[in-house]
């Protein structure tokens, strides 16, 4: 784009909690009405700078931010928002039970006298800015009848009646659909357009490279540096963001000899999926992708017995399964690590022990069915060496854990049921980029020992990097199947996203 | 067949009540007359002013037990003021009860805010407080001295009717202003609908620069006030001050503004549902009266008539009874 003046700068900025410094030296500069995105691991220092130019933190001293053409030492949240500066929060900071309208317009409610309030006027305001976005929405409706999605339009109108001139957008499309995201993304080169500044923090590098300009990276709380984006690749960003070299392969294994350990033939179930056939050989990964809605979940639902298909055939190690619980299914030796380990993978405020042992509770039993302690504590001290989970003590709630180390404490408690099928569904779900290649690893090495691995992911390199062959899955049914060793990356996503 | 059910908490309770309505209509002669309206009126304008103090505490996402008993306190301050300054009039009495309401409800406002103790817990506390206070100081004896002008009816509309005189009293005017006022503020007033927003989304508001700490004050000084008046209402119809006589209100009130559509939680309420809560639950005591229903099976008939309107007002009751037309409606 053309030569374009700075509307935000920021140098020497520093920022020490308690002990720990969370900034150091940082600079960061933003042009008028570039899409600019900040990158960096958990504890990069991505938030506390974010926090700075929207003056929640104020900086060490020595800080100096320039604000077209303004000095200030330091931002307050009401100067911040004054020089338009706006942040579209994680949780949006909308109101539900209002209307759109009134949500897009709440400033007009914000006079420091109570005065008359305005429905007319704010509803023409919601209308005009609705339409400088280009999107349509029932200004009437309450806030609550609304997708994510639209929501997201409309904190992000919001912003606009606020007079934004920096928006600040935080894992926006963390929970939006494939076509969602595209809108998005569509509406964010609008705002550039109209020579609004945005600045995204995303996990999803595959966007970051799609829509910002230049990328700004961190690490420890250091600036790496500001790239512009047009000649970075998803793995050169994953490398400056975490500072180690990836090698990328892709697995080159054949497999066909070796037993079939679990078979799919024809199976269906109404408007989830449809003849879906496929197997999986032992020490071989599968791996599935398709956009969200594809039915990829649902499937993996059934043959871990939560759900029962309505036709075709699940046969492990030969033998036919009708699982009619997922009890059943650990007992024929499927696991299933779900998608949302938050909430259903772990339980949160208990002790790290007692969610690696919560599949064996039956084998660590002893005399008057009593739990044994010390077989249950060898058993954890044995997967958390075996996994090599950072943890403190193995009586620490699961809850102060990261990402990373979450996801294997998942895998240690499914690995503990000696499971021939493994199930892993969005597996880097909320973990971070640099420790996502630990678990392909041990993910890798289960293979190695002879366990068939199904690996449910929307992230196309992940599976093309780690499983032997992949089946995209769209509308319920599997539309493409490609061996990662004699197809192009490029190829896949073209084909899924198309 | 098609039909058209309602949309809103506010829908669904009206047809309720004017299925009541017409059901008492056809079923006694004395329910569709002059007098019983307006006697319905006099009679539930005390709660009718609580509900609307309720309702701007409930929208702003917190919960007030305490406001009967505050209402209690009121009339025995106002009562002891007035005789210590010789008499008062009615709007000495009125200033001094929204005054002293108001100061009850900031008690509990600072409270719930500076010390972030959740509301419930708040007002059950200061309940016990009031009312111990109130037992403490008063010793349980009933105040019968009150000055003439709180006495005496003031009839401010009369008409006769072959049933007798159909009354409009001063309680019903107050209520009729306090109503309009509340409507006022939670609709038209930018700072009313600052309260919605923090009772929507508690960190939102903080977020977009709403003043917690003056709602806070607004939203149960506000109900304070409606408690204070309601109080020196209460004892004027009532022709004395009796410390116990408003204990065990609160929870009718409750049940009625929750009845109207206000969710606990915050956010969501409006005056309209409010008044139809009390509507349903005094015309079906009037109607049982009227009836001729055993006094003592009062409150479980209330306590079923409530149980089931919310039932219908809920998502999951709606889509039970409404299951034909929905299913027409999402095709």
């Amino acid at each position: 784009m053309q030569s374009k003046q700075p509307i935000l700068q920021l140098t020497h900025v520093s920022k020490v909690f308690g002990g720990s410094r969370a900034l150091r030296d940082v600079a960061f500069e933003l042009t008028r009405g570039e899409v600019h995105c900040i990158a960096g691991e958990n504890g990069s220092g991505k938030s506390t700078l974010i926090k700075i130019i929207t003056g929640v933190y104020t900086p060490e001293p020595g800080a100096e931010i320039v604000f077209e053409g303004r000095r200030f030492d330091s931002l307050t949240p009401v100067t911040a928002r004054q020089l338009g500066v706006q942040v579209i929060w994680q949780d949006l900071a909308l109101f539900p039970e209002m209307t759109v309208a009134e949500n897009i317009a709440f400033e007009m409610n914000l006079s420091r006298r109570p005065r008359w309030v305005r429905y007319d006027t704010m509803r023409a305001q919601a209308q005009e800015t609705l339409q400088r976005l280009g999107f349509a929405l029932d200004l009437d409706k309450p806030l609550r009848d609304l997708t994510i999605a639209q929501r997201q339009i409309v904190a992000i109108c919001r912003a606009l009646v606020a007079e934004a001139k920096i928006v600040f957008m935080d894992e926006p499309t963390a929970s939006l659909t494939q076509t969602e995201t595209t809108a998005l993304m569509d509406v964010v080169r609008r705002l550039s357009e109209q020579d609004i500044a945005v600045v995204f923090v995303s996990h999803r590098l595959a966007e970051v490279l799609e829509i910002s300009e230049r990328v700004t990276v961190l690490r420890d709380g250091l600036r790496v540096g500001v790239f512009p984006t047009g000649e970075m690749t998803q793995t050169r960003l994953t490398e400056l963001m975490t500072g180690k070299t990836i090698n990328h392969e892709v697995r080159a294994q054949d497999r066909s000899d070796a037993p079939v350990v679990l078979e799919v033939r024809g199976l269906s179930r109404d408007a989830e999926y449809e003849d879906v056939s496929f197997e999986i050989r032992r020490g071989e990964i599968l791996g599935i992708t398709g956009l969200l809605g594809a039915g990829r979940t649902e499937l993996a639902s059934t043959l871990f017995g939560l759900t029962q298909p309505d036709s075709g055939a699940i046969r492990l190690d030969g033998r036919a399964l009708a699982l009619r619980s997922n009890q059943q299914a650990i007992e024929a030796g499927i696991a299933y690590v779900s998608e949302d380990r938050l909430a259903l993978g772990l339980i949160q405020r208990q002790a790290i022990a007692d969610n690696i042992a919560i599949t064996v509770l039956d084998e660590l039993e002893e005399r008057l069915r009593l739990l044994s302690g010390k077989r249950k504590s060898n058993l954890v001290q044995d997967w958390i060496s075996r996994l090599s989970i950072k943890v403190d003590k193995a009586e620490d709630a699961v809850s102060t854990l990261s990402g990373g180390n979450q996801q294997r404490v998942v895998l240690a408690k499914w690995l503990a049921t000696n499971p021939k099928v493994l199930i892993l569904d969005s597996p880097t779900v909320g973990v971070d980029v640099g420790a996502r290649a630990g678990i392909f690893e041990i993910v890798r090495g289960l293979a190695e020992s002879g366990m068939a691995i199904l690996m449910i992911s929307d992230e196309i390199p992940e599976t093309y990097y780690n499983a032997d062959r992949i089946l995209h899955m769209r509308g319920g049914r599997i539309v493409g199947s490609y061996a990662p060793v004699a197809a192009d990356i490029a190829d896949i996503e073209l084909a899924v996203n198309a | 067949m098609k039909l058209d059910l309602p949309h809103t908490t506010e829908g669904w309770l009206l047809l309720v009540v004017v299925a009541m309505v017409a059901l008492l209509g056809l079923s006694t002669d004395t329910f569709f007359t002059l007098t019983n309206f307006f006697d319905l009126l006099n009679s539930s304008a005390v709660n009718v002013i609580f509900a609307v103090g309720l309702l701007v505490v409930l929208i702003a996402g917190g919960i007030d037990i305490s406001f009967a008993v505050a209402a209690s306190v009121v009339q025995y301050l106002v009562a002891i003021t007035v005789m210590s300054i010789g008499g008062g009039n009615w709007v000495v009495g009125l200033a001094l009860a929204a005054i002293f309401g108001f100061g009850l409800g900031a008690i509990n406002a600072s409270l719930i805010y500076y010390f972030r103790i959740i509301s419930i817990v708040v007002t059950i506390a200061t309940f016990n407080l009031f009312f111990g206070l109130l037992m403490f100081f008063t010793r349980g004896v009933s105040i019968y001295n009150l000055p003439d002008w709180w006495l005496d009816r003031i009839v401010l509309y009369e008409i006769e009717t072959p049933s007798g005189y159909a009354e409009i009293t001063l309680p019903v005017v107050v209520m009729i202003v306090m109503v309009i006022a509340t409507w006022l503020l939670i609709r038209r007033l930018t700072i009313g609908r600052q309260l919605y927003a923090m009772g929507d989304n508690t960190d939102g508001a903080r977020r977009i620069g709403v003043n917690l700490a003056g709602m806070h004050f607004l939203a149960y000084g506000w109900l304070g006030l409606c408690a204070g008046l309601a109080g020196v209402m209460q004892a004027h119809r009532a022709q004395e001050v009796v410390p116990n006589a408003l204990i065990g209100q609160e929870l009718d009130v409750l049940a009625a503004v929750v009845l109207g559509g206000a969710r606990l939680g915050g956010g969501r309420g409006s005056v309209f549902g409010a008044l139809l809560g009390v509507a349903l639950v005094t015309i079906t005591q009037n109607g049982l009266n009227l009836l001729g229903v055993s006094p003592f099976a009062f409150r479980m008939i209330a306590g079923a008539v409530i149980l089931v309107a919310i039932t219908l007002s809920s998502g999951q009751g709606r889509s039970l009874l409404g299951l034909l037309s929905l299913r027409t409606k999402r095709a």
